[in-house]
């Protein structure tokens, strides 16, 4: 029987439920403990059941299969990685408030869930808040808007798109499923061995993180890819690179570090891989493993990669600075040259993470110094933003309300980076709290702040109406004081010698800055919640927030010259451009909103591929017989995904016409409603008046 | 959005309060230079932050949509003397610092030794316990760290399970100890004094209680501490050992070895216990 059992299901058994902490727990904490993961579990499978009770129920299946998964569409699969990042984010938020709330207990040992659960807590909120929340996010936005921004009709290979997509989900599926089917890493985000090693953590947990890993960097690598090739060979005529929106410069210089930074990462956690499953040697404590070199491959990787994060983040505040100002780009030249700076730079600087592992104080100060070195193009672009809202017209929509926010809270997040940068001050510093608070002060104001600002700028684009101002604002206030509160406390707890990842402490002086950062956890579970409301009222209110004529900031991209929604072809005809703020040259000549120099003609448009889905479904099911050593399903899962792959290059049919009629049709419509409806002023921006047809700033501001 | 910036310094000086855990209220000379540093960085910075804290609200007060003063140029994008005040300052300003920082990284050097006749400690990691051996007294102990105030401490460290790093945040620095290689470390404090120390590398279960009270004390309590360890502490037979090397915490170890408080004092400790755990017989060449 049991013979039969591990055939069948591997190592996996009962204990994998989470329910089975609260049967086994022996005090009051770890029934807490239990309870705890229980409900988590219990939401999770309840969301998944309702998912498919509401898909049913309203016959969704199929539109869900013909229209979004299958879709290799740059705009539909843009919309579906925020999608994604947006549902990650409510997880890793929740796990988020929960270490607070234990942190807030936790003085004299008590609180609310083990030291097991919490470690497990900190793994699952970092490796999703890189990888399935802020990677899938900033890769969406790229998706959406980036092809739309060059005046290409999709990224360069729409299928590969869909299958970057299908890998990244799978690895996010697979850390839902660790929710259910427990326990996951207890090794942080950076999986360090030797503690990862099969001779400390033999069960499931980081096996989970390995894979969910691996899958999201093979879509992370193969998105990269995919973009440069977009940005060099399809950009509209006309549009040379240093005409290119400034997004489209962050998102080139984030896709190369994407292609070099994402490999690293995937042989460090191959080669954990051999270690666990195969006894091999390479970071263990025993047989000459070394783990000093999975440290270097890892943020070989790590440091690119929050390059990688931020850098996207920064293409939007450079849009939203210079639309919310009705100005040009200050300085366009130098924020290339410094985006340039910083990608390079970014592969220079590793060590700055382990200054405390022994090496010779020579490398550390040229570490340090190379480090130093990233501070100078950063500054120059927050100069640069400062300069593009000078002599502009500053408007605070709220895009404008997190860039504003960015820019002072970024400014201390560098100056404690700056600190962190002298070695012999990290060697205080590192792993206490003073770094958590300093990463989050760049992730928070920095990355999600923008991605944001994005969601709001781009949203209108992406579905045809604006999102609530009212409740925007408030999300966008509570987000600030919630970060304010939730993390300066920790600047203090760092520097009073408290190390990051502990569940429970023994020192009375740590305990009043815990509660203050609660306090902040609160009102940022407050934010998202606004967040969400204003998702639903902006949705009972489409009719009366519109903008059908897709242009409701006045921006200066070419994006916003086409109807909103975006048609899936993008552009009638490939546009042609001069100079930078394409579109905001073509208002002032009044050459928007025509027909085609040369007329209307057939469009050639990929045709949908279920390679995607069925590559995700594949490796999902991979990944999850590693996991649990289900070899029959880990054979399976990749034999799917390897027949999927050859049968895909048999087919032939891969592209429809869409009629110049067709397209004639929906573009004139376009133009005649231009005709009836009003050009509003800046002042009725976040009002219903709006309609997405914009009146020149210049004929309203006289000065 | 001003309001911030003192709201932030005033964190940070909250955090100099506190005496035993903080190097901003420093108790050792390397967490002195260190305390020394940090305000240095946080006052050059101040030249490129500043303008940041304080044109941030005056631009978008004087250039608002409703009612802004200040002129509108819309296609105003380069001003070559702003290009070079913009590029200038941070680069003069990470040369400041720049300099600092590598003099700051050779003197602070943690394997460099400190001046004086040091006490050479030897520190071995265990899950979830730090074992302190000292080789001239021939004593061992868990729990307690003790050492005379007047003179520097030359530690010698290594891990018998996963990486930890081995932290006393009011003297300065931590360095990371682990298995089959040996870190160093050197620290000394500037008068008699209680501190914390700590492992501050996620370590497991019991990584939190993995702490050690540091008591900087006058040579003579050191002496007659050492001999009376020598003469009344537990011997450090094969049960301790087995016992330090289960995973376990502090308190559990005592458990274990029936020792009631909070530390123990082994009377001898195997001299090549350290050597044993700091090197890895498969690793052929020489690796410090
Ligand atoms: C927005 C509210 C957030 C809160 C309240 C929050 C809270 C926390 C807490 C309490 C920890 C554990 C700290 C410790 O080690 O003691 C943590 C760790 C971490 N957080 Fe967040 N976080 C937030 C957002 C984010 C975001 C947006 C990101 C990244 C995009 C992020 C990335 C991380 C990472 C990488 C870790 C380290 C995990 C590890 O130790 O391995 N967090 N966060």
């Amino acid at each position: 029987m049991s013979d039969l059992w591990s055939l069948v299901f591997g190592r996996l058994t009962l204990d994998a439920l989470p329910v089975l902490e609260i049967i086994h727990a022996t005090n009051g904490r770890e029934l807490a403990s239990g309870i705890v993961g229980t409900t988590a579990a219990g939401l999770a499978v309840l969301g998944a059941l309702y998912l498919v009770y509401a898909l049913t129920k309203y016959h969704l299946w199929g539109p869900l299969w013909r229209d979004w998964l299958t879709s290799v569409d740059h705009k539909k699969i843009g919309i579906m990685y925020v999608v994604l990042a947006l549902v990650m984010l409510a997880r890793a938020l929740a796990e988020a408030f929960v270490m607070r709330t234990q942190q807030a207990l936790g003085d004299g040992g008590g609180g609310l869930v083990s030291n097991e659960h919490f470690a497990q807590l900190f793994s699952t909120h970092g490796t999703i808040m890189i990888f399935f929340m802020a990677m899938p996010f900033l890769t969406g936005l790229i998706n959406y808007v980036m092809p739309l921004q060059i005046g290409s009709r999709d990224v360069a290979f729409p299928t590969m798109n869909s299958v970057s997509l299908g890998f990244t989900a799978a690895g996010a599926v697979l850390l839902m499923i660790s929710l259910v089917l427990q326990p996951f890493s207890t090794g942080g985000w950076t999986g360090y061995p030797p503690f990862t090693e099969a001779a400390f953590n033999p069960g499931p947990g980081p096996d989970y993180w390995i894979w969910a890993v691996t899958l999201s960097g093979i879509g992370t690598t193969l998105s990269g890819i995919n973009f440069v090739v977009t940005i060099y060979k399809f950009r509209c005529d006309g549009m040379k690179l240093m005409d290119m929106p400034l997004f489209c410069w962050t998102s080139l210089c984030t896709s190369i570090l994407m292609i070099f930074a994402l490999p690293p990462l995937t042989v460090a956690t191959g080669l954990l891989a051999l270690d666990r499953y195969l006894g091999f040697h390479m970071f263990t404590n025993d047989g000459g493993g070394n783990m000093m070199n999975f440290a270097n491959l890892f943020w070989l990787f790590g440091h690119p990669e929050v390059y990688i994060l931020i850098l996207p983040a920064f293409g939007v505040y450079s849009e939203v600075f210079s639309t919310f100002s009705s100005k040009t780009l200050y300085g366009y030249t130098a924020l290339v040259i410094a985006t340039m700076c910083i990608a390079v730079l970014s592969f220079t600087v590793w060590v700055h993470h382990f200054f405390t592992m022994g090496q010779s104080a020579n490398l550390n100060a040229i570490f340090g110094i190379a480090t130093m070195l990233i501070g100078i193009p950063t500054g120059v672009k927050i100069y640069d933003w400062m300069l593009t809202m000078y002599r502009g017209r500053v408007r605070m929509a709220v895009p404008m309300v997190y860039a504003v926010a960015f820019l002072i809270l970024f400014t201390i997040g560098g100056l404690s980076g700056i600190l962190l940068a002298n070695p012999s001050l990290d060697y205080v510093m590192h792993n206490t709290l003073f770094l958590v608070a300093h990463f989050h002060n760049m992730l928070i104001p920095g990355l999600l702040f923008g991605m944001l600002a994005g969601y709001t700028l781009w949203f209108p684009k992406a579905f045809g109406f604006i999102l609530d101002p009212k409740w925007g604002y408030r999300a966008a206030y509570l987000w600030i004081a919630g970060f304010v509160f939730a993390f300066f406390p920790l600047y203090g707890l760092g520097i009073l010698g408290m190390p990051r990842r502990m569940a429970e402490y023994f020192n009375g002086a740590w305990f009043p800055l815990t509660l203050v950062a609660l306090l902040g956890a609160v009102m940022i579970i407050a934010a998202f919640a606004c967040l969400c409301i204003q998702l639903y009222v902006s949705i009972k209110n489409r009719e009366a927030l519109a903008v059908p004529m897709g242009d409701p900031w006045d921006s200066r991209t070419l994006e916003w010259a086409v109807p909103a929604p975006a048609p899936e072809w993008n552009f009638p005809a490939t546009p042609e451009v001069e100079g930078r703020d394409a579109f905001a040259t073509l208002k002032e000549g009044g050459y928007d909103l025509r027909a085609p120099d040369d007329g209307y003609h057939d469009i050639e448009m990929p045709r949908n591929s279920a390679l995607g889905p069925v590559l995700m479904v594949g490796s999902t099911a991979m990944a999850f017989g590693l996991v649990w050593y289900m070899w029959w399903l880990a054979a399976l899962g990749a034999m799917v995904c390897f027949a999927a792959t050859v049968a895909c290059g048999f087919r032939r049919n891969t592209h429809r016409i869409v009629k110049a009629e067709d397209v004639k049709a929906e573009w004139e419509a376009f133009c005649a409603l231009a005709d009836t409806t009003p050009r509003i002023p800046r002042s009725l921006e976040q009002t219903t008046q709006n309609m997405g047809h914009a009146s020149p700033a210049s004929e309203e501001i006289t000065s | 959005m001003k309001r911030l910036l003192p709201l932030f310094l005033l964190v940070l000086l909250f955090g100099g309060c506190e005496g035993r855990s903080s190097f901003l209220s420093p108790q050792g000379p390397i967490a002195a230079a260190q305390s020394q540093h940090f305000w240095y960085v946080v006052t050059v910075m101040m030249v490129v932050c500043l303008p940041v804290f304080i044109g941030v609200p005056w631009i978008i007060l004087r250039y608002r949509y409703k009612h802004g003063r200040g002129d509108y140029s819309p296609r105003w994008h380069f001003s070559k003397p702003l290009e070079i005040l913009v590029w200038g300052v941070p680069v003069l300003v990470v040369i400041a610092l720049g300099i600092k920082l590598a003099h700051a990284t050779m003197t602070l050097d943690p394997y460099k030794p400190l001046a004086g006749d040091a006490v050479e400690i030897q520190v071995i990691g265990y899950d979830w316990k730090w074992l302190f051996i000292y080789p001239e007294q021939g004593i061992a102990t868990v729990g307690d760290l003790v050492f005379p105030a007047d003179r520097p401490v030359s530690f010698r460290i290594t891990s018998d399970t996963v990486m930890q790093s081995f932290f006393i945040p009011a003297l300065g620095s931590q360095i990371y100890a682990m298995k089959g290689m040996e870190t160093r470390l050197n620290l000394a404090a500037t008068g008699v004094g209680e501190f914390l120390g700590e492992n501050s590398q996620y370590s497991g279960d019991g990584f939190a209680t993995q702490s050690f009270a540091v008591h900087a004390v006058s040579e003579e309590d050191f002496a007659t501490w050492a001999e009376s360890g020598k003469a009344d502490g537990m011997p450090f037979d094969r049960t301790a050992l087995e016992a330090l090397q289960a995973q376990s915490t502090r308190s559990e170890l005592l458990d274990t070895l029936g020792v009631s408080g909070e530390s123990v004092v082994f009377t001898d400790a195997p001299p090549d216990l350290f050597t044993s755990v700091a090197t890895d017989p498969s690793r052929m060449g020489a690796m410090q």
